[in-house]
């Protein structure tokens, strides 16, 4: 990620700090490890929550299911959780791909800020959507 | 510097496949695809938090045949990450690095993911 290096709001000892081959230490490498590890439980959480649904029933059921569930404040922390959770290591995740695959340094800029973006975005959305039925 | 036509490590086109190597890039084409379901899951919630057509919509998609494909295809994802991913934790531990122990948890991890997708498919409900 050299283009880390040129980052204007950097001062010399982030810069210092953050050495190595990858120039960011191995900061992205334990997120990707911590959301992981909390990702198994609330993604085993979030399977047992699907099976609470009546998913086979109509559009109407299930969202009745999904509000009167969502009433508890412990589902719906759980179910937020897991959103941005998933968001964030799904992003660390992309972030790697792109990093591998797109070579041009200005172009991997520019997908990159907009993927942040965009999963920026879908976790408000997430949150929103979570809170607007629990609330 | 010329980059353009030079090939680039590791040669995938020319390497004969092997178990770790496919897990390996399969764990990066479910976590992709992963992803992608994540988005599926705050789109349906928007959904469920709004109710009306688009909901009505969007579960008459998943009901059909071609939506229960995609929804099984994303439990795939789901568990095989889920099982490769503990699998590469422990591999951060130290654990299991041996290239005996690394073919062995392989096939688990393919016969454990096949069996906990359909497991779970009909758990679920399986639509």
């Amino acid at each position: 990620m050299s283009w880390h290096q040129k980052n204007p709001l950097q001062g010399s000892l982030a810069r210092v700090r953050g050495l190595g081959s990858a120039h960011e230490g191995a900061g992205h490498w334990w997120s990707q490890r911590i959301s992981a590890v909390a990702l198994t439980f609330l993604s085993i959480w979030f399977v047992y929550f699907l099976n609470l649904l009546p998913l086979s029933a109509d559009a109407h059921t299930v969202q009745i299911k999904v509000l009167s569930l969502l009433q508890s404040p412990w589902i719906a922390s759980l179910l937020t959780s897991f959103v941005i959770v998933s968001i964030y290591h799904g992003f660390l995740g992309i972030q790697v791909i792109i990093e591998d695959y797109i070579h041009s340094e200005m172009l991997k800029w520019l997908i990159l800020v907009f993927v942040k973006l965009l999963f920026g975005i879908l976790g408000l959305v997430g949150i929103v959507a979570v809170l607007k039925m629990a609330l | 510097m010329t980059t353009g036509k030079r090939p680039l490590s590791p040669h995938l086109q020319i390497y004969r496949p092997q178990i770790t190597s496919v897990l390996s890039i399969l764990h990066r084409m479910t976590g992709f695809a992963l992803s992608i379901g994540v988005g599926v899951l705050v789109f349906w919630l928007a959904a469920l938090s709004v109710g009306g057509g688009l909901l009505s919509e969007l579960h008459y998609f998943f009901g059909t045949l071609l939506g229960n494909f995609v929804l099984l295809g994303f439990l795939f994802c789901f568990v095989y990450h889920f099982l490769n991913g503990v699998r590469h934790l422990f591999w951060d531990a130290g654990i299991g690095l041996e290239i005996s122990s690394v073919n062995k948890s392989g096939w688990a991890i393919i016969s454990a993911t096949v069996l906990l997708t359909i497991g779970i498919w009909f758990c679920i409900g399986g639509f």
